[in-house]
């Protein structure tokens, strides 16, 4: 259940509804954080005007992304941070383990960063020598298993207390217990050591500020507070799409993606990191490099239609509303990014040819969008994803059969010809063993509508 | 009021009561009822595959039938096919004509318990029926249309019926156009909640505003033995009738 292709989406798909343990876990998962994200939103009054405000911010900040990236890094620079521009997944990765190794960096920690994740950086780091350890203890468990994350925020969230368990019984000779308290504190002591042996810590970005040049990480655990901190060396990688105007900016954003990620009204901490110590007395890092990511995300700029995908808060609320992701989980999508948003960023990242299933895994029920903090019509992007791949894609049966069907349809005769353009349908495109492998097919009728209404 | 009836290619073909109860539901509560013979389909199928070419020749077609109606209103007994028709602006986006054209019959367009409950004003339309059911808000009649309110209320006022909200009655039923038939085994564990749901309800019927739901639904209830029925909200909004 782990490092596969979205090429073949659906064998996956398969793979993961037979698994039992998978869909219990995630059942209990997206339900909680459903609900918890339902009530979260709905203690606030002002809920819709707050996604408003958000979106209003992030379609500004994307219409003069140049102007506020050069504010930012004005600002961050003017605080003592140095700044890296990655063109590309493999020259984020140069540049960090450059960095890195400059160091003579040997243990290396890292908060969950699914920017990291994009672009493969434990790979290259551990190739350069270094030995990575996760510190988010989702990203630990899945780092101890050797997977990937199923999920933008709990990417864990595939696995039992059992699972994790047997896991932590194996890998770090705890005495076998299902305890949480037992199960954390195990973690616990093994990266506190790991922590205070780090010589470079490596974190993504939420937010940052172009007016401060501020850099702002939300979590839960603790473990970024000191991985952006103990070490000597801190360096952040950030998609360029994550910067926002003014300061005043995180107060809304703030309020919408612990409510829409977790149900939260706070995560239990908030760094904000402006630059490097100030004093030598000071405490924190001697160096701060944050790396400014592109990797695809100028090509998405640059649509009008799809580049809504970058107002994205990596909330992963879609995900859990989804009824596909709530049945299949995170790694049929065979990418980094799963769900909904990820059926959406995933092919203008990677190009549709190896992704091309992806926008087609959706029901468009609409769902994500009513989720969504900053309003992204995912289905109308999928829908514009879809329109993509069709001509290059798309299989010779299906476009002629689509053809066909719009001659049948704009002509009355045709239409009534075909006895019944149901039945021709269901002919030309061999639906109809797909339907019944699950479900009776509904008889087509004796006489149409249309036949009936001219007998009245 | 003059009503012109789409009855969508579905009801055409497959599910002509549903067709037959908009009609009878309509007359009841005072519209003189007019069918274009010309009709055909709203397009979605391959608007939501991505076949836009396709969906505008279709679209085109649909317009240039509807527009010639003297009517006051457009009425379709499908949440999801009077989305699509609400969606043909954004279909014409850079044909400045065909999309005024489009935003002038979209306008016109409304879902049957909307057009009851929001242009006629009317919460009972006399219909009686005896028994427990729930219903299943349709994706798009919901989430495209906000139908919520309309047909809950519709329901309610139907002499007899005892109505029991459905656990998670917005969750899709995993239809979704060429997704059923795309991804039939995910299609069908979606189906699954929807249907352990029905079952917990303990109803006779579950009613809803589509026929492609409830394909979905009823193929998978009549596939496990279950008692339970299906019906379109028009079928049981038309069942006996008084006056």
């Amino acid at each position: 259940m782990n490092h596969l292709s979205s090429e073949t989406f659906r064998e996956n798909a398969k793979a993961a509804l037979a698994d039992a343990h998978l869909r219990g876990a995630l059942k209990n998962a997206t339900t909680l954080f459903g609900e918890r994200r339902k009530q979260a939103a709905a203690s606030l009054p002002n809920w819709e005007d707050l996604r408003t405000q958000a979106r209003a911010i992030k379609d500004e900040v994307l219409l003069h992304l140049d102007r506020y990236l050069e504010e930012f890094v004005r600002n961050a620079e003017s605080r003592g941070a140095k700044i890296h521009w990655a063109r590309d997944a493999a020259e984020a990765n140069s540049i960090i383990c450059t960095l890195a190794t400059g160091r003579g960096a040997r243990v290396v920690v890292k908060s969950k960063s699914m920017t990291t994740e994009e672009t493969h950086l434990n790979t290259a780091l551990e190739a350069a020598g270094m030995q990575v350890v996760e510190t988010d203890l989702g990203e630990y468990i899945i780092q101890l298993a050797e997977e990937t994350p199923s999920h933008i925020i709990a990417p864990a969230i595939h696995k039992t207390r059992r699972q994790i368990a047997d896991l932590f019984t194996a890998e770090l000779g705890m005495v076998p217990t299902e305890d949480v308290a037992q199960l954390t504190s195990t973690a616990r002591v093994t990266l506190r050591d790991r922590f205070a042996a780090a010589d470079v810590g490596i974190s993504g970005v939420n937010f940052g500020v172009a007016e401060t040049g501020t850099i702002v990480i939300v979590e839960n655990e603790g473990n970024i507070r000191l991985t952006t901190s103990l070490p000597r060396m801190h360096i952040a990688l950030m998609g360029i799409e994550k910067v926002i105007p003014r300061f005043s900016d995180t107060d809304v954003f703030l309020k919408l993606l612990p409510r829409s990620g977790t149900g939260q009204r706070l995560t239990t901490y908030q760094s904000f990191i402006t630059g490097i110590k100030r004093r030598a007395t000071d405490e924190g890092p001697e160096e701060l490099h944050i790396v400014l990511l592109d990797n695809g995300r100028s090509r998405m700029l640059a649509h009008p239609v799809t580049r809504q995908s970058l107002a994205c808060i990596r909330c992963g609320a879609c995900l859990n509303a989804c009824p596909v992701y709530q049945q299949i989980g995170g790694h049929a999508y065979g990418s980094v990014y799963p769900g909904p948003i990820g059926a959406v960023i995933t092919p203008q990242l990677m190009g549709i040819e190896k992704t091309s299933q992806l926008p087609y895994a959706s029901s468009l029920c609409g769902a994500c969008r009513e989720v969504c903090p900053v309003k992204i019509d995912i289905p109308r992007l999928l829908l514009h994803l879809r329109g993509e791949i069709t001509p290059r894609k798309g299989s010779l049966g299906e476009r002629l059969a689509f053809k066909l069907w719009a001659r049948v349809m704009m002509s009355p005769t045709l239409y009534k010809m075909s006895a019944v353009a149901g039945r021709l349908v269901q002919r030309i495109v061999p639906l109809s063993r797909a339907w019944t492998s699950g479900r009776d097919l509904r008889p087509i009728e004796a006489r149409s509508f249309h036949d009936l209404w001219t007998n009245e | 009021m003059k009503v012109s009836l789409f009855v969508t290619c579905l009801v055409d073909q497959l599910w002509t009561s549903i067709g037959v109860s908009s009609a009878a539901v309509l007359r009841r509560v005072g519209c003189e009822v007019e069918f274009d013979q010309r009709q055909t389909c709203c397009a979605q199928p391959a608007y939501n595959t991505g076949y836009a070419h396709e969906a505008r020749q279709v679209a085109r077609r649909f317009i240039s039938v509807f527009e010639e109606s003297k009517a006051d209103a457009i009425v379709s007994p499908s949440g999801s096919c009077t989305a699509m028709v609400k969606h043909y602006p954004e279909l014409f986006a850079a044909d400045p004509e065909w999309q005024a054209r489009a935003q002038s019959v979209a306008a016109k367009t409304h879902e049957l318990s909307s057009f009851l409950i929001r242009v006629l004003k009317t919460e009972d339309v006399g219909a009686s029926w005896s028994g427990r059911l729930t219903w299943h808000d349709a994706c798009h009649g919901l989430r495209d249309l906000n139908l919520k309110s309309e047909p809950r209320t519709l329901i309610r006022n139907v002499r007899g019926a005892e109505f029991v909200e459905l656990e998670h009655a917005d969750a899709c039923c995993g239809f979704g156009g060429t997704f059923s038939v795309k991804y039939p085994e995910i299609s069908v564990a979606i189906l699954d909640q929807k249907i352990e749901a029905i079952e917990r309800a303990g109803v006779q019927a579950v009613v809803s505003g589509d026929a492609s739901c409830l394909m979905q639904i009823g193929g998978r209830l009549s596939r496990k033995g279950s008692k339970v029925r299906v019906m379109h909200l028009a079928e049981l909004l038309a069942a006996d009738l008084r006056g």
